[in-house]
């Protein structure tokens, strides 16, 4: 089985590890929507069906005008409006959050097929490469981070901001603190269900941009349903990366990584040439088993290092409700 | 600076939680705000910290009336409130949790908020890491984690609620230096607590509440007897019950421990006779609800055994006290008793003893309609659980308890209720009482627990603070042990 | 009560109706046209007429498996379960069935009900391994369940591809037609099969029946509203959770065999055609309620078939259809939400005033 090790050894080639980082653009850009928007304590059960509908409109856009940059905030606008319609519905009719965001997945779904259907096999302007100055010729770090194009080096930009806003900010530290105990936020002034609103609706944002990153760039044009399933990745991502935007990061960068492994793999079993693509989205789920299972977690108390690594403690407030008094 | 708080009245639906409160408290005073659980202590507290705007009534401080929508108004005026469990965010740093809720732009400068807090802490004498995650300090830190974030914010008045629930003597020593300390400096502190000990040592002047009313004031120190006739009325006439005889050990728990986080190690032994009934007192949470359940089987005990008629039920699963006879019914109806949604006729057939695949609806309804009936409860068969009043609610409960009890456990059986409906659940506890069913109730009425009980736990900071006969016991003696004072003669 | 009549029932039925006409008009057409479209292509236009038959079949069968998915999914609700890994039970059941069909022999009757019981099986299995992880692992079930989906799905791929492909064809349409012997059996020239529609109709009154009169059925609901309440009671949750995981899985297995065996008639990747998510959309919108998954579930088979009229008469896009279902779901969701709502503020409003 020298060709499974060697299919390994491949991922590490310069222009591989190239092409998982500007494959996760789209997944990056999600999963910091939906960490921000959970760690404000609303679940975003949509982004299925949402990047979906958003990778739709960001693609009309680019493709109607003939520029690629009004696809981006077209998509974030359909993004944030289905989160709103989630925030709106759990936080002021006190409807089931989970209940929600399935229905609305499910609509957005049919109706980017619906709305589509017309596009399919379309192409746009796809977001033109361009290699930053200078830092592209840094060896290997240059070839794998700076000869990208924008949406690739905004992608890991927002990441970083995503952190540092989250973790070296007032206002960050308010963020988290309306997921982790709301009452608590209260007792301090800060208005909790308002800035709920305002990150569920950024986290849906960054949602959309996410997927208009695929359409756009990723895997540029419109085909029925181009994002199936990936928006349950960056769910399943959130959780497998404890809610810290950086390790939701490696969470992604990991799930691209198996990708390119299982199509390495596919000369090696050729039969299995249509079952290798899809194995990284039940191993995702897996490794969310993992960092859930409260009997594994008890036992690898015994290793805290292990432990600390694998630890996934949601934001105690996340999908509750909040009301004053 | 002074602080006036002038007639104010909040209700929650038929509640008068506060019914015309006027308190004045001086510039630099410690001022004390005694009470039962229920006498509208925490509501007349959180109204002044913002968190529940009054129905009506006025706040002046300082000569100038101010208007609380928020806590964040309050905080602004310099209103600084420490909740009985602390509100800090438990895995965020301790640097992290001063920081939160501080005015200020965008920049976090953790650097020099460590700085501040560290300057405060050496000023008060505490010493709290600030890279520490807050869980992992102890209530006490997290008291003065909050005490100074409070003070760095700016807090005038610091109102503090129960502060000495869970912390140790220590920390409760260092508190009142810190917080006599504060008043020298002008600070308006105002310690609402039960604990007449503590008043008496702190404070300057005390208010007392009963009821949603001011019933009393007075400058200390006065004796505790005094402060205790104020709480709990005049002494009650304890008419005898009849005497019922004692038969077999229902309960017997030996050398008990319960580990958890505010109970102590001190093992308990007690044992309990068929047609005895044991009152548990002591303020919310001294340790009486994790006793009640250990002997219902829901949690075990650390060490020590638990006998339920004769049989060993140590680390026996909670089915298995369940069919041995033990019943619990907690103090939250609707959180663990009832079920919301589930109607009359349901909940009498969850309780029921048959066990047939398919229920009988038409002897169903017909139990239910009976109970009903019997239990006078003011509802139809096909009224929720939610819908009843929480009278009715603790009388579902009873009537859904199996006919042959060996030990029935409550928590408060008569809170919330009416005169009427808190008689007519004792007289129907003790007709069980006199079929040999043995009764452990916790309660905070000592009325109650000095009439029905035979012998009253009074549960102190976590431990059994001491046991009394109730045939020879008042409600001042109840109440010194309640507070933590020692008396004469009291067997622990 | 009485006077919240209107907000309980007039309002969510008029913030129904008018989004899902808005939707239809704002489709380009005039609203009324899809409508009639869609019963022409699911039942014929008039409903019924003569030659309708082997459409009929169709959105029959394709009724059975969403009634039967939906039927499971009243248990996981009444339980508290968002059992999101219906997708996944309906897949098992059809390998499980596709197995039985491609590998036993034996005489048709027993072969017919062989590929059932291996399909209640395997959705069982299927169900049964959401619940441990969600009650022994402490995996919420949304992910368990989504998770098991993917497996289900990538494993059915695999079996086509490679160990069940076709003789010489390397294809992802499929297995090899299942022999006839293994077949549900049908009405002459079409899918329909009494069987299946027995048996889904069968699960819907059994589900039905297992909340009005079992007392098992009672203390599931017991746990799914309360569970601090109904370990109280004596009622051991953990197993009650499991035991509601199993019935849904079954059911939705034997939606699985329907498909497999009743419908398509070999296995294919998509085997589940989506029905589980279609089927939680059914019991949201009959709010938990039995007797209402029939009609609407019926409502949402005919879309389903009959929506790809739209697209060969009108040019309108089949997806219409699916569109048309999550507007009302949400409509009705947002409708409750909103009268439920006003109704809370009045009667707060009511309980500030004195006496």
């Amino acid at each position: 089985m020298t060709g499974i090790w060697n299919a390994f050894i491949d991922m590490f080639d310069t222009a591989t590890i190239a092409t998982i980082v500007a494959g996760a653009a789209p997944l990056l850009f999600a999963a910091m929507g939906e960490t921000i928007s959970e760690k404000a304590g609303v679940i975003n059960l949509s982004v299925d069906g949402s990047m979906m509908l958003a990778a739709l409109a960001g693609f009309v856009a680019a493709f109607e005008t003939g520029s690629v940059w009004l696809g981006f905030p077209a998509a974030a606008a359909v993004g944030m409006l289905v989160a709103l319609v989630v925030a709106f519905g759990s936080i002021k009719l006190s409807l089931n959050q989970v209940a929600v965001g399935f229905v609305l997945f499910a609509l957005c779904t049919q109706l980017s097929r619906f709305l589509g259907s017309s596009y399919v096999g379309r192409l746009p302007e796809a977001v033109p490469a361009w290699d930053v100055p200078l830092l592209e010729s840094i060896p290997f770090f240059g070839r794998v981070l700076f000869q990208q194009n924008l949406m690739v080096y905004l992608s890991i930009l927002t990441v970083i901001a995503t952190y540092v806003y989250m973790y070296r900010t007032r206002k960050g530290l308010e963020l988290q603190g309306i997921g982790e105990r709301p009452e608590a936020a209260h007792a301090r002034g800060i208005p909790v269900n308002r800035l709920r609103y305002f990150y569920t609706a950024l986290g849906g944002a960054l949602i959309g941009i996410g997927g208009a990153a695929f359409t756009l760039d990723v895997k540029l044009g419109w085909s029925d349903r181009p994002t199936l399933n990936f928006g349950w990745i960056v769910l399943a991502i959130v959780i497998f990366g404890g809610w810290h935007p950086i390790r939701v990061a490696i969470g992604v960068l990991l799930f691209g990584a198996l990708q390119a492994y299982a199509l390495n793999l596919i000369p090696e079993f050729p039969s299995l040439s249509q079952v290798l693509p899809s194995i990284p989205f039940p191993l995702m789920i897996l490794a969310l088993v993992i960092v859930n299972w409260k009997a594994l977690l008890r036992w690898l108390d015994r290793y805290p290092w292990l432990r600390a690594i694998l630890r996934s403690d949601p934001p105690t407030a996340i999908g509750t409700r909040f009301e004053v008094n | 600076m002074s602080l006036e708080l002038l007639d104010i009245h909040k209700h929650f639906g038929p509640v008068r939680a506060n019914d015309g409160i006027t308190i004045t408290v001086e510039t630099g005073s410690l001022h004390g705000l005694l009470g039962e659980n229920g006498a509208g202590k925490s509501t007349l507290m959180k109204v002044l910290s913002g968190f529940h705007s009054a129905d009506s009534g006025r706040i002046v401080l300082d000569g100038r009336e101010i208007k609380l929508a928020s806590p964040d108004d309050a905080i602004e005026a310099g209103i600084g409130m420490l909740h009985q469990d602390p509100l800090v965010f438990l895995p965020f740093s301790v640097i992290d949790n001063f920081v939160l809720g501080s005015p200020g732009g965008w920049r976090l400068d953790r650097t020099q908020a460590e700085d501040e807090l560290a300057e405060l802490c050496e000023r008060y004498g505490f010493n709290i890491d600030p890279d520490t995650p807050a869980r992992l300090l102890t209530v006490g830190e997290r008291q003065q984690l909050e005490i100074l974030r409070l003070l760095w914010l700016g807090a005038r008045v610091l109102i503090l609620d129960e502060p000495t629930t869970g912390i140790s003597a220590d920390q409760r020593a260092k508190l009142f230096v810190t917080l006599k300390a504060l008043a020298e400096e002008g600070m308006s502190v105002i310690f609402v607590s039960h604990k007449l000990e503590e008043v008496a040592d702190l404070c300057e002047r005390v208010t007392v509440m009963t009821r949603g009313k001011v019933v009393g004031e007075a400058e200390m120190p006065v004796p505790p007897e005094r402060l205790v006739q104020m709480m709990f009325g005049q002494a009650v006439e304890i008419h005898g019950k009849d005497p019922v005889p004692l038969g077999d050990s229902h309960l017997r728990l030996s050398d008990v421990r319960m580990s958890s986080g505010l109970l102590s190690e001190e093992p308990v032994s007690l044992e309990v006779a068929a047609g005895e009934v044991i009152g548990l007192a002591g303020m919310e949470g001294s340790g009486q609800d994790a006793f009640l359940r250990i002997c219902a089987g829901m949690r075990s005990p650390s060490h020590g055994t638990v006998h339920v008629a004769g049989r060993d039920l140590s680390n026996k699963h909670y089915r298995e006290f369940l069919a041995s006879g033990v019943k619990y019914l907690p103090a939250g109806r609707l959180e663990e008793g009832l079920i919301e949604g589930l109607t009359i006729t349901e909940h009498f057939v969850l309780a029921g003893e048959d066990r047939r695949f398919f229920v009988n609806w038409d002897a169903a309804r017909q139990t239910a309609v009976d109970q009903i009936d019997h239990f006078t409860i003011k509802g139809t068969d096909e009224s929720t659980a939610e819908s009843l009043s929480g009278g009715n609610q603790q009388r579902l409960l009873l009537a859904m308890l199996p006919p042959s009890l060996k030990l029935l456990l409550m928590e408060h059986p008569t809170r919330g209720l009416d005169i009427e409906s808190a008689d007519w659940v004792w007289e129907q506890l003790l007709a069980r009482r006199e079929e040999g069913t043995s009764i452990v109730f916790a309660s905070a009425d000592l009325d109650e627990l000095l009439r029905y009980s035979d012998r009253i736990l009074v549960f102190f900071s976590g431990r059994v603070f001491g046991e009394l006969d109730s045939s020879q016991t008042t409600v001042d003696d109840i109440g010194m042990l309640i507070g933590g004072r020692r008396i004469h003669g009291a067997a622990s | 009560m009485k006077s919240f009549r209107l907000e309980r029932v007039f309002l969510p039925t008029a913030v129904v109706v008018v989004s899902a006409v808005g939707l239809l008009l704002a489709a380009g057409t005039n609203g009324v046209e899809p409508l009639k479209l869609i019963v022409e292509g699911s039942i014929g236009w008039p409903p019924f007429e003569s030659g309708s038959s082997p459409k009929v079949g169709d959105t029959v069968m394709v009724w059975v498996p969403i009634a039967l998915a939906s039927a499971g999914l009243i248990v996981t609700f009444n339980a508290g379960m968002w059992n999101i890994g219906i997708e996944g039970q309906i897949i098992m059941g059809a390998i499980f069935a596709a197995f039985v069909a491609r590998e036993v022999s034996a005489s048709r009757p027993i072969l017919i009900l062989l590929t059932i019981v291996a399909g209640a099986v395997g959705g069982l299995l299927w169900g049964l391994l959401v619940g441990v992880l969600r009650t022994a692992g402490g995996v919420n079930e949304i992910f368990g369940g989504l998770g098991l989906d993917f497996v289900a799905a990538s494993i059915t791929t695999y079996l086509i591809i490679d160990p069940w492909r076709r003789a010489g064809v390397a294809s992802t349409s499929g297995t090899d037609p299942f022999p006839d012997a293994a077949l549900l059996p049908s009405l002459g020239g079409t899918r329909f099969s009494p069987l299946a529609v027995a048996i889904a109709l069968l699960a819907i009154v059994g589900v039905w029946v297992l909340f009005r009169g079992t007392l098992y059925g009672l203390k599931l609901k017991a746990v799914g509203r309360n569970r601090p309440s109904a370990f109280l009671m004596g009622i051991p949750t953990n197993r009650y959770l499991l035991g509601a995981f199993m019935i849904c899985g079954a059911l939705a297995g034997i939606a699985g065999t329907s498909q497999a065996t009743g419908f398509h008639y070999r296995l294919i990747p998509a085997i589940s055609g989506g029905y589980g998510f279609l089927a939680i959309l059914v019991v949201l919108l009959a709010r938990f309620r039995a007797f209402w998954v029939v009609p609407i579930s019926f409502f949402f088979a005919m879309i389903a078939v009959g929506s790809s009229q739209l697209q060969l008469r009108l040019d309108v896009n089949s997806a219409l259809g699916g569109v048309l279902q999550g507007v009302l779901v949400l409509a009705a969701m947002f409708g409750l939400g909103w009268s439920a709502y006003r109704i809370r503020q009045r009667i707060a409003a009511a309980g500030e005033e004195p006496g």
